[in-house]
């Protein structure tokens, strides 16, 4: 079947997608954007997290056919989204979202952990480089869809309200401490304090 | 496979009738964790997310009328008043990713003993409104609907349209235990409600037999026993001795069995234990209301 659906703020549609098949695999396999990652694909990991409609959901539950006409963010996405929400102009010039193009070619520009400026990141993003709370990384993009959504709807959330955002999102790697640190302290420059 | 994709509730109920072994999907997190792992390939899945009514809810006179598919999240924030003890199971279910999309009606469809919804139901009273295309609408009461291990009281044609849960008229309680806060499939469950204008009690037991159930015997034993000590009135602590036999009987009503995630013998036990605290706190804070009152008074 055929599946029409936004991504990242563009119409996309994917063909031949059989109608077993997750939201997970359409934005890997069909739409080639393999940010969001497949790690458990059971839902206990959390590395595929994407807004569904602006709700953080495991992607990889998410029937293909349940996201027809629907709208997703993925972490390829997520510094246009967090550019447009702030009010400011869109990385990729034009204001229509991020094209599959760009999208596939994503890539930090920059990690100028001084400024922040032209890195192409978004605030959580550069937070996470900053705080080092990434390691291998697997764990990254759905942490980040999952903090940044969290950041949105409670801009001064305490330890507890951290953790229990994202207590979806299995990492092998940090501990979890310096992740801690990472959303602290967006949270921090997003309210003006750093 | 086939997706069908019902855009009214009408619809979704005339596909059930005319392919009833299709497998309606809501949230998913059930559903998909088995077509992931192909251990389920259904010939028809049949969406559900798109009828907007299943995402509603209604508070009434003396139940809310909770839509099937209201996700955990909408639960825990709007309905903490009225459905206490399920806003607190709601919490307890898996991580916000899957509170986002799971629903009532897929714990139901699913009817695991370990779902976290079953017991608070149970305790506070429920019945489950399905509906079939060819014979209309049925209430179900909650404890005859499950029916054996992951078995419901649904006919093929059927799907649940809403649960009817009793308001709260007093405090209630859901306690679980698990290896850690999130994640977590029950290694069993507890859920208590006290129901002060029937001066009654109900219980409800998760992952501790083939099915969630109800610890009636314990139930009587307790009514009886805050009966005989005018408890509802004179607001007292309850007696040691007494609360002990309520969790006693609430373990001789497990039906367990050894699995990876527990012993029968520690659930019996576990379930012993979230029988007497779930009442000292819901006593505790009955006795406080009640004290409240008769100071205005
Ligand atoms: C990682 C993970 C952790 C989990 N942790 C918990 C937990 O802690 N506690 C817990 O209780 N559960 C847990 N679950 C299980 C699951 O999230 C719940 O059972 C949830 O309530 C299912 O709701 P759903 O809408 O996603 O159901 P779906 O997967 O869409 O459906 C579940 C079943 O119900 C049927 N169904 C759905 N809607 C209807 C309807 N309206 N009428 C008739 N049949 C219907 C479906 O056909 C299917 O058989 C977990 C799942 C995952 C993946
Ligand atoms: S891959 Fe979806 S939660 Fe792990
Ligand atoms: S950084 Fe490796 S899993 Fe989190």
């Amino acid at each position: 079947m055929r599946v029409n659906l936004t991504v990242n703020g563009r119409p996309q549609e994917a063909d031949d997608v059989w109608e077993g098949e997750s939201l997970l695999y359409v934005l890997r396999e069909r739409l080639g954007l393999p940010g969001s990652k497949n790690a458990c694909e059971q839902g206990e990991c959390g590395s595929c997290t994407v807004r569904l409609d602006g709700v953080p959901v495991c992607s990889c539950l998410v029937a293909a056919g349940q996201a027809e006409g629907r709208d997703v963010v993925t972490v390829e996405g997520l510094a246009d989204f967090a550019r447009q929400r702030d009010g400011g102009g869109c990385a990729s010039g034009a204001c229509g979202g991020t094209g599959l193009d760009e999208a596939k070619a994503w890539q930090a520009g920059g990690t100028d952990s001084q400024t922040g400026e032209g890195t192409g990141l978004s605030p959580i993003q550069q937070a996470f480089i900053d705080a080092g709370a990434v390691q291998c990384g697997f764990c990254t993009p759905g942490l980040l869809v999952a903090a940044d959504e969290m950041l949105e709807r409670n801009p001064t959330p305490s330890d507890a309200d951290i953790r229990e955002a994202l207590s979806g999102n299995l990492c092998r790697c940090t501990g979890y401490e310096k992740i801690m640190d990472a959303v602290r302290l967006a949270a921090a420059r997003q309210g003006g304090a750093v | 496979m086939d997706f069908l994709r019902p855009a009214s509730w009408e619809e979704a109920l005339a596909a059930k009738a005319e392919h009833p072994a299709a497998v309606p999907i809501a949230g998913g997190t059930d559903v998909m964790v088995e077509i992931n792992f192909d251990h389920r390939r259904p010939e028809y899945l049949l969406d559900l997310t798109r009828i907007g009514d299943l995402y509603e809810w209604e508070v009434g006179e003396d139940s809310v009328r909770l839509g099937a598919s209201v996700p955990y999240t909408r639960i825990m924030e709007n309905l903490r008043t009225e459905l206490p003890g399920l806003a607190l199971a709601s919490h307890t279910v898996a991580s916000p990713q899957i509170r986002n999309r799971g629903g009532v009606g897929g714990n139901l469809g699913t009817a695991s003993p370990a779902g976290d919804a079953h017991p608070a139901l149970l305790a506070a009273g429920a019945e489950v409104e399905a509906e079939s295309a060819a014979r209309g609408t049925r209430l179900i009461p909650i404890d005859a609907f499950y029916t054996g291990v992951k078995r419901n009281a649904l006919q093929p044609d059927e799907l649940i349209r809403a649960v009817h849960v009793k308001k709260a008229d007093g405090p209630q309680q859901f306690s679980k235990v698990g290896t850690r806060n999130a994640m977590v499939i029950a290694v069993c469950a507890f859920g208590l409600a006290l129901h002060p204008h029937t001066r009654t009690v109900r219980t409800g037991i998760g992952s501790a037999a083939p099915t969630p159930v109800r610890a009636t015997t314990a139930e009587e034993f307790l009514n009886a026993a805050l009966e005989e000590g005018g408890f509802w009135d004179n607001g007292k602590i309850i007696t040691p001795s007494v609360a002990k036999q309520f969790a006693d009987l609430c373990s001789a009503a497990c039906n367990p069995i050894d699995d990876v995630r527990g012993t029968a013998s520690y659930r019996r036990h576990a379930v012993g234990v979230l029988a007497r605290r779930t009442l000292t706190w819901t006593w505790e804070s009955y006795r406080g209301t009640h004290r409240a009152t008769e100071g205005a008074a």
